[in-house]
């Protein structure tokens, strides 16, 4: 960090409620939900949406129409047209490097103002021909006279009309992430059980928080046309679930000696989120009181295959040597549940003197997260899990928790696809 | 600097470039016209220059009409003509020459602006919702008399014109050109150089004008067989519609009908001598001094403090009202709707929605500013939702309790700085404002419904209103596109309070026998859009029973009754409209289609005598009480001003717009004679009609209300 680095702050955030995919926000694309949180954004701090300097947005599955979505989203709800956008793609944690990008910015002096967060619909992904029908068409622009079109089509097979599908799996290893994170359970010795728990676990604490209303507070409500009744809350919640409804799924990737289910993993959700960062100075001469001041945060990479969602099992510790803090020392834990199995795998990294030698050059592992300090107002797991924008969630519930829990370090935790890991320390700005 | 400049270029093309001075946009004057001639002349007469392209010198704007001060101060249809004929012959020569001209137009082409237009050879426009074509001269009681009667249907067909010019319809670009009014679309900037472009290859034969895809049913209508049914079907439609009370739109018939038969000659030669008779005519005359009043009520009074920004607005109930205050405002600041419905707010955003959606549809804005607007408008059943706003608008059911509570609630979470506006048509604000914290920003904003249609907004200021939060509040109101006019407080303000006996007087005149459908039909042939005792039922007859009661004091304190049969219907569960039952039958799904009068309803006017008043005395009784009670307005100080009290009069409650409002309109009959009139009515019907003492004065010293 150059000397002239300053400090950047959280000041608010929020999201569109969160929703089983093909549900409640199933007519609202990428571009209205993240235009929904940047509205809702704004209107909460009631900025000059003038003082914004950047906006970057996360997503992972792209609508062609709105390649840079960010753009649209920031358009869309009123930032000036002078504001540049970007879209940040980086799997699951996309939101996460959205927002480290925008501290970057504000740290290197670049801008004092920024947006970060993201926007995700599963419920209506890109579906293309298949690729010989693509390819003619494309093709046909330039036939001519009947013959052309007959060469054309020849050769094309009735199966080649069949849609295309995007498939959330890895391209270089080409396993599905529940395939990756089934041979991570086993390699690792996760039980069912284990999952399961963590699974409600996750359902109970996430029905309990909104229940009081702390995690229902950052949420902003989006109208769905054409009724426009609006959406206010999460739908994914099962507080009521039991270990017993949990048991009697199906495995979902290995049908006969797997452990992940659709119970123990998240499921595919729609949602924007959107965080506003300031360089403290900007805060104190608007006489905003920020949440927290952004410490630190790491990004890193490890082996897709034998690695996929151990990202935070390495970018953790690599964080806390950096900014020399223990394990002890942070309140808050903030982790991505992509599936119970791959937060308990993190657990046993975190706790591996082995892997903390190899990787890290310690001596002794930095340690399990205590349970009591983990996600206690639920995960990805039962809150959901909007891919592009779950990073935008874990900052706004980090911020939220050290201020009800009174702590004072938070940390943000997340795996993707193509195996990175993002770590993120927050500290509280006490009143 | 001159008005009319050109220049020459190499390529030999003259632009020709408009530049009324000191002002935002062009305007055909005597000024501009006698500077057009001679560099007319120069381009013709220069053999380098091939070709003309009219344009104007300030972007985005091309011309936006005549200059309407020159225009009131015709006099005598000798010189209108005269001012006409000076027109249609530099039009003449633009049309006429073999050298093409070709307009650019990027923003307003109106009324004598397009007549430049349609005298050119080709018309290019930019593609842009700020460009609008319209011959609006109609609705200012006049006739385009540059050729547009004979122009424009020459060129677009004579069933497309005829309602192009007996509406003053505007057309964005886009439906001009499918209609052929517009050769070519193009972007805004350059669009001189393509403009050029085109008169180059016009002049070299390069490009023709490509005629407009027209319907095969437009086409038969124009055959000699059929146009004279067109003619006769125009009239009599424009006859319904204006009752007699305008002449302009039987002239523009006249003179499109003539020119169609008889040869563009004949019909200029029609429409100079029509355009004479309207210009110097006093339904222009009011027409135009009422197009001026509003555009002098957008402008800051004098005196006014510099307002406050208003960064971001709460509405509180999101019914129609407050629907209709956050469709008009989310184009200019983000707004809060506040309801304790899920389902009203779900309704309020529908109505915005849609509402934008037709917008859309029209071209007036892009899909995408559909979605930024939208996005402006939060919902909400949170109270503390409101708390950023700057101006807070109260449109919650005219309950006084109610909304000194909504004012309480909205005091305890708002600024201290923050105005605070009472939507209203008869509550007193002053006692909505009695337990304010802060007294000095409360006032009153009473829209007319729908918001998104009326023009006006009565702006009402009690004694304790700072003149701070009036300022921002009158801003505000501009912004929304409304006529702002600021009244002092008093029950009913300024027009629920001359409303009120007019409607009283309607039921009155049932009461002495005159039919239902009389009477409106009465009130409508005077000019008024609507009868008093339709406008009940669409009001809802339990909303004007609440302001008869709310607004009664006044003239109880003058010792004037009012008829009770609107207490004894409400009683009775009469409702107007919504309920179908009130003074006419309503049949049919929903709210139902309008019958004829409901025979009931005559059962709460007692025994009725004879067969009632004739429908001179109908109209004049209830137009007298109008104006009578806003003159009583402008003694009591209600009314800053005359031009005020006609201005909203006419936008606010369809007093007969040709007539310039009430105060025009006792000044054309002379207070004098008004007085007289007045007596006349109030020794055969009572007390009611005892002018007001200001008008009695007036008469007395043979002044008028405006100089």
């Amino acid at each position: 960090m150059p000397d002239s680095s300053r400090t950047v702050v959280v000041v608010d955030g929020c999201r569109t409620p969160f929703a089983r995919s093909e549900t409640e926000l199933r007519d609202l694309g990428a571009y209205e939900l993240g235009r929904t949180a940047i509205a809702g954004l704004l209107r909460r701090v009631a900025i000059d949406p003038a003082e914004i300097g950047l906006v970057a947005m996360g997503t992972v599955i792209q609508d062609p129409n709105t390649s840079n979505v960010a753009r649209e989203c920031a358009l869309g709800a009123n930032v000036p047209a002078s504001v540049p956008a970007f879209t940040v793609t980086a799997a699951c944690i996309s939101a996460n490097v959205a927002f480290r990008e925008a501290a970057h910015a504000i740290r290197a002096r670049d801008v004092d103002v920024a947006i970060a967060g993201g926007t995700e619909t599963l419920s209506d992904v890109p579906i293309r021909w298949s690729r010989p029908l693509r390819r003619r068409l494309m093709a046909s622009r330039k036939v001519k006279g009947p013959s052309g079109w007959l060469k054309l089509l020849r050769g094309l097979r009735p199966r080649d009309l069949a849609p295309d599908v995007p498939a959330i799996a890895d391209f270089s290893t080409g396993l599905t992430m529940g395939q990756n994170c089934e041979r991570l359970a086993k390699r690792f010795g996760i039980t069912r059980e284990a999952q399961d728990a963590f699974a409600m676990r996750s359902h109970r604490l996430a029905a309990e928080a909104a229940a009081s209303g702390l995690l229902t507070e950052p949420v902003v409500p989006a109208p769905v046309p054409p009724r426009f009744e609006r959406a206010t809350a999460d739908n994914g919640i099962r507080g009521d679930t039991s270990m017993e409804k949990l048991a009697a799924l199906r495995p979902a990737f290995d049908r006969r000696f797997g452990t992940i289910t659709a119970g123990n993993s998240s499921f595919l959700t729609d949602g924007a989120s959107a965080v506003l960062l300031m360089s403290e100075e900007r805060a104190g001469v608007l006489g905003i009181r920020p949440l927290a001041r952004v410490v630190d945060d790491v990004l890193v990479a490890m082996d897709p295959l034998e690695e996929l969602l151990l990202g935070p099992g390495l970018a953790i510790p690599k964080l806390l040597d950096r900014i020399g803090l223990g394990l002890d020392d942070i309140d808050v834990f903030e982790l991505h549940e992509a599936f119970a199995a791959q937060v308990l795998a993190v657990q046993i990294v975190l706790a591996d003197d082995a892997f903390a030698r190899e990787r890290l050059g310690r001596d002794r592992a930095v340690g399990r997260i205590p349970e009591a300090k983990l996600n206690r107002w639920g995960g990805s797991l039962s809150v959901g899990h909007p891919f592009g924008a779950t990073g935008g969630r874990l900052v706004t519930t980090c911020c939220r928790r050290l201020e009800h829990e009174n702590g004072r370090y938070g940390m943000v935790a997340a795996c993707a696809s193509g195996a990175l890991g993002y770590a993120l320390v927050l500290e509280r700005i006490a009143s | 600097m001159s008005i009319v400049r050109v220049e020459r270029r190499r390529d030999g093309v003259a632009i020709v470039r408009f530049d009324t001075p000191g002002s935002p946009v062009n305007v055909l004057s005597r000024e501009l016209m006698a500077e057009v001639g001679p560099a007319l002349d120069a381009a013709l007469s220069d053999s380098a220059i091939v070709a003309c392209v009219v344009a104007s010198a300030k972007p985005g704007t091309f011309v936006a009409g005549a200059d309407l001060k020159q225009l009131l101060a015709i006099e005598g249809a000798a010189e209108g003509t005269a001012f006409s004929r000076g027109g249609q012959a530099i039009l003449d020569r633009m049309a006429a020459s073999p050298k093409p001209f070709v307009a650019a137009i990027d923003g307003p082409a109106l009324g004598g602006g397009l007549e430049v237009a349609l005298a050119c050879r080709y018309r290019i426009a930019s593609d842009e919702p700020r460009t609008q074509l319209a011959l609006p001269e109609v609705q200012l009681g006049l006739l385009p008399g540059g050729g547009g009667t004979q122009r424009l249907p020459r060129l677009v067909g004579l069933p497309e014109a005829l309602p192009l010019l007996l509406t003053g319809k505007r057309l964005r670009a886009r439906r001009a050109q499918r209609m052929g009014l517009v050769d070519a679309l193009t972007s805004p900037g350059g669009i001189e150089e393509t403009a050029a472009r085109a008169a180059l290859m016009l002049a070299e034969g390069k490009l023709r004008r490509r005629e407009p895809r027209r319907s095969r049913l437009n086409r038969l209508l124009e055959s000699a067989l059929l146009r004279g049914l067109v003619f006769a079907r125009a009239r009599r439609e424009a006859a319904r519609k204006t009752r007699g009370n305008y002449p302009a739109p039987g002239f523009i018939l006249e003179c499109v009908e003539v020119g169609w038969r008889r040869g563009v000659s004949a019909g200029l030669e029609r429409e100079a001598r029509r355009f004479g008779e309207l210009v110097s005519g006093d339904v222009a005359k009011s027409l135009v001094r009422l197009f001026e009043s509003m555009t002098a009520l957008k402008k800051r009074p004098d005196g006014m403090p510099e307002p406050e920004a208003v960064e971001r607005l709460a509405v509180l109930g999101g019914g129609f009202m407050g629907s209709g205050i956050a469709a008009v405002s989310v184009p200019e600041t983000p707004v809060v709707v506040k309801d304790v419905k899920e389902e009203v707010l779900a309704g309020c955003l529908r109505h915005v929605a849609g509402g934008l959606e037709r917008r859309v549809r029209s071209a007036a804005i892009r899909a995408f500013d559909r979605d930024r607007f939208l996005a402006r408008l939060h919902t909400s059943t949170d109270p503390r939702d409101i708390r950023h706003a700057d101006l807070v608008i109260e449109a919650v059911f005219e309950d006084l309790e109610l909304k000194r509570r909504v004012l309480a609630e909205t005091e305890a979470v708002i600024s201290p700085d923050a105005v605070f506006a009472s939507n209203t048509s008869a509550l007193a604000i002053s006692r909505i404002a009695e337990g304010a914290k802060h007294p000095e920003r409360v006032l009153g904003m009473h829209y007319f419904s729908p918001v998104e249609k009326m023009p006006l907004l009565e702006l009402i200021a009690t004694d304790r209103t700072s003149e701070q939060a009036l300022a921002t509040a009158w801003r505000y109101g501009v912004r929304q596109g409304k006529t702002v006019v600021i009244v002092k407080d008093g029950p009913g303000f300024y027009t629920t309070r001359i409303l009120a006996p007019f409607l009283n007087e309607a039921m009155l005149l049932v009461a002495e026998g005159a039919g239902i459908e009389d009477v409106d039909r009465a009130v409508m042939d005077f000019g008024y859009p609507v009868g008093p005792l339709r406008l009940l039922d669409e009001v809802g007859i339990d909303v004007a029973a609440h302001v008869v009661r709310d607004v009664g004091d006044v003239f109880e304190d003058r010792g004037l009754g009012a008829s009770d049969a609107l207490p004894k219907m409400y009683d009775a569960g009469y409702r107007g409209r919504k309920n179908r039952k009130g003074f006419y039958r309503y049949e049919g799904a929903g709210q139902g289609r309008r019958k004829g009068p409901s025979e009931e309803a005559y059962r709460f006017f007692g025994a009725r005598s004879g067969p009632g008043p004739d429908a001179r005395s109908i109209a004049h009784r209830a137009a007298f009480l109008m104006a009578n009670e806003a003159v009583w307005c402008l003694q009591d100080g209600v009314l800053r001003s005359a031009r005020d009290g006609d201005v909203a009069a006419i936008l606010g409650l369809g007093f007969p717009p040709f007539t310039g409002g009430p105060f025009r309109w006792l000044d054309a009959m002379g207070p004098s004679e008004a007085v007289a009139s007045l007596e006349r009515l109030r020794d055969a019907h009572g007390a009611r009609f005892e002018p007001a003492p200001m008008l009695r004065d007036l008469a007395r010293n043979a002044r008028r209300f405006h100089p």
